[in-house]
């Protein structure tokens, strides 16, 4: 997945682009961002005190707001940069990753959302958990989810690092930590409210920004998608609007496909956001306008793309940078001239941020809702006590995260997003959901599914071409596959289901059904 | 209320909460395998006959385009066709359900 490739070491800029320069607009708009939301930051810290407050805002955000607000989280720079670089380098091909990654959130839909909201409280671990023993289930499920947002964390912080120096001209160290303080005064003071309206804000700005990116672009074909397809394969020929040779193995098609699909379903930070909205339809509502936001989203990044391929031109892009990581801005330079750039700069700086709000938020959930909570105190809670496990969380993963962002500076992030994916789709998304439809799953089950999923996606992805050929430079890979999905959640389904037949739990499965009326009515819901 | 008490556990075992529990999933099911099919069969051309995808429409614009979108669209649709299903036909028979309980 070298769409994260992200913009790490730009060489020196052609002359006709101010990239890399100091702009005042976006400099101007980004601070303007940071203090908008550092303002709904103070004016949420005095609605948050309680932990349904801190964890879930209350449950008071409307479907519509949290739709959107999920679509913040989502669309992350990479997605925003990565794809439409892909798009504008290969053509066609990164159109097949948008896919992948909107085709998740229908299952999310079907599967999980209702259940999800009806059963669990502020993490998805409430769920696996509600019926099965907690202390076990708590500790595996955190593992899972930290191991998740760790690595999706440090994908964001390194990407960050190195946008912001070539955006901005700032150095890398000070883009880091300029992030990783912001992002924490979102979560430590504002909580869920603060960090759900940053993600609402950036996720408008991005989706008009792109809009106005795309009719500035059209406007160069009048306004004819049919005349962009046309200047495409006239200047770079046919292939460029077909599939081409990025997927050639049909197993890793899989693989990666059910990678990009099942670990959007798995993403701790995605289903936390489910307990901010008062109820099971309002949850449904979410996810119609999350799915609507982010599949517009993806058809502009493609636009984006090939307006960029041909009125920038490949190898100015690839000249930047040779993922194509620039292509976008580079495209927005183009249209709109050096404001537009700077504003375009800016939210893509907003969209990290959001980002790492969201992940940090729900890394410290799962310390002290599931790990401090739920194993320490054993089931006993005293709200002050775990908000304020909670908030000293938030700060040991903010400093983390900003060390993280500093040691692995300028390493290949890639795989640190297909492994996130991986791990969400193999660790987390088949006990979740083998712990809402079956009746005979069990704690056992549950442990050594998530124990399999996550340490087969760490094991076979070290030896697969990812790291084992690319990274340590070895002649063949072990693992054959690039993203170890398609085993790895496989193997965590098998192993949930052998080891729950083999021990059977019958309090598990009567607790399955007593608790059906809150599963399907929402009755006793929180 | 009490989720544990006698009227609810007769609730849990009543034809119509059986019926709506059954409903529910053949839905979700149904929709659940019309997206996996749709996906799975997109990868698996684009892995075994990337020539089909690559045939042209109009004089310049592929196949690989509109299905690509239509992908998009389509997911977008299946969510929107489960929300109007649980609107209007799932939560009125939760909300009969619900009364029932508290009829009790």
């Amino acid at each position: 997945m070298h769409l994260t490739s992200l913009f790490l070491q730009a060489p020196a800029m052609p002359a006709a682009s101010t990239l890399g320069t100091a702009n005042p607009v976006s400099i101007i708009m980004f601070f303007l961002f940071v203090a908008i939301t550092l303002y709904i930051t103070y004016w949420a810290a005095k609605k948050t005190k309680t932990g349904s407050e801190f964890y879930a805002a209350g449950r008071n955000i409307s479907g519509f707001q949290n739709g959107l607000a999920l679509a913040g989280d989502y669309m992350s720079a990479a997605s925003f940069l990565g794809i439409a670089g892909m798009v504008a380098t290969k053509g066609y091909d990164g159109l097949i990753y948008s896919i992948g990654f909107l085709v998740g959130w229908p299952l999310i839909m079907f599967l999980i959302a209702e259940p999800l909201r009806n059963l669990g409280k502020y993490t998805f671990a409430d769920v696996v958990a509600y019926r099965l023993q907690q202390r076990p289930i708590r500790i595996v499920s955190s593992v899972g989810s930290l191991l998740t947002i760790a690595f999706y964390l440090i994908a964001q912080m390194v990407g960050a690092g190195g946008l912001i120096k070539t955006l901005f001209g700032l150095q890398y160290e000070i883009a880091v930590v300029v992030v990783g303080v912001v992002m924490t005064a979102y979560v430590l003071f504002g909580g869920m409210l603060a960090t759900t309206w940053v993600q609402i804000i950036k996720a408008v700005l991005l989706l008009s920004g792109a809009t106005v990116l795309v009719i500035l672009s059209l406007s160069y074909f009048n306004y004819s998608p049919g005349a962009l397809f046309q200047a495409v394969s006239e200047k770079y020929g046919d292939a460029m609007l077909a599939p081409g040779g990025f997927i050639t193995n049909p197993f890793d098609a899989l693989s990666l496909g059910l990678a990009l699909m099942l670990g959007t379903a798995g993403l701790p930070h995605i289903l936390m956001r489910f307990y901010t909205v008062p109820d099971a339809k309002a949850a449904r509502k979410s996810v119609f306008v999350a799915t609507g936001f982010i599949g517009y989203f993806y058809i502009l990044t493609f636009f984006i793309g090939f307006s960029a391929m041909v009125l920038v031109g490949k190898p100015i892009i690839e000249g930047i940078d040779k993922g194509g990581n620039m292509a976008a801005l580079l495209l927005a330079e183009q249209t709109g001239g050096t404001a537009f750039l700077g504003f375009i700069a800016a939210v893509a700086f907003a969209t990290i941020l959001a980002v790492v709000a969201g992940l940090t938020l729900s890394g410290a959930s799962s310390i002290s809702h599931d790990l401090y909570v739920h194993v320490f105190k054993k089931g006993v809670s005293n709200e002050q006590g775990e908000m304020k496990v909670a908030r000293r969380a938030t700060l040991a993963l903010g400093i983390l995260s900003i060390v993280l962002g500093l040691v692995f500076k300028g390493q290949n992030v890639a795989f640190m997003v297909g492994l996130a994916f991986s791990i969400a789709a193999s660790a987390n998304f088949p006990a979740l959901l083998m712990s809402i439809i079956w009746k005979k799953f069990t704690t056992q089950g549950a442990v050594w599914s998530i124990a399999t999923g996550a340490s087969l996606s760490l094991v076979l992805i070290v030896l697969s071409p990812t790291i084992w050929v690319d990274i340590l430079h070895n002649p063949e890979a072990i693992f054959p596959l690039k993203n170890p999905a398609l085993v790895s959640m496989s193997g965590a389904f098998l192993v949930g289901i052998v080891i729950s037949l083999l021990n059977p739990e019958t309090e598990a499965a009567q607790k399955f059904e007593s608790e059906k009326l809150r599963t399907y009515l929402g009755i006793g819901a929180e | 209320m009490h989720p544990h008490n006698k009227p609810h556990l007769e609730v849990i075992d009543s034809p119509e909460f059986k019926h709506l529990v059954k409903k529910r999933w053949s839905v979700s099911l149904i929709l659940t395998l019309t997206i996996l099919v749709i996906y799975i069969g997109f990868l698996l051309v684009v892995a075994f006959d990337k020539s089909l995808l690559a045939q042209k429409l109009g004089s310049y614009v592929t196949w690989a385009l509109p299905v690509g979108f239509s992908i998009i669209v389509a997911a977008w649709l299946l969510t929107g066709i489960y929300v109007y299903w649980a609107n209007n036909s799932y939560d009125p028979e939760v909300e009969a359900l619900k009364n029932k309980i508290n009829a009790n």
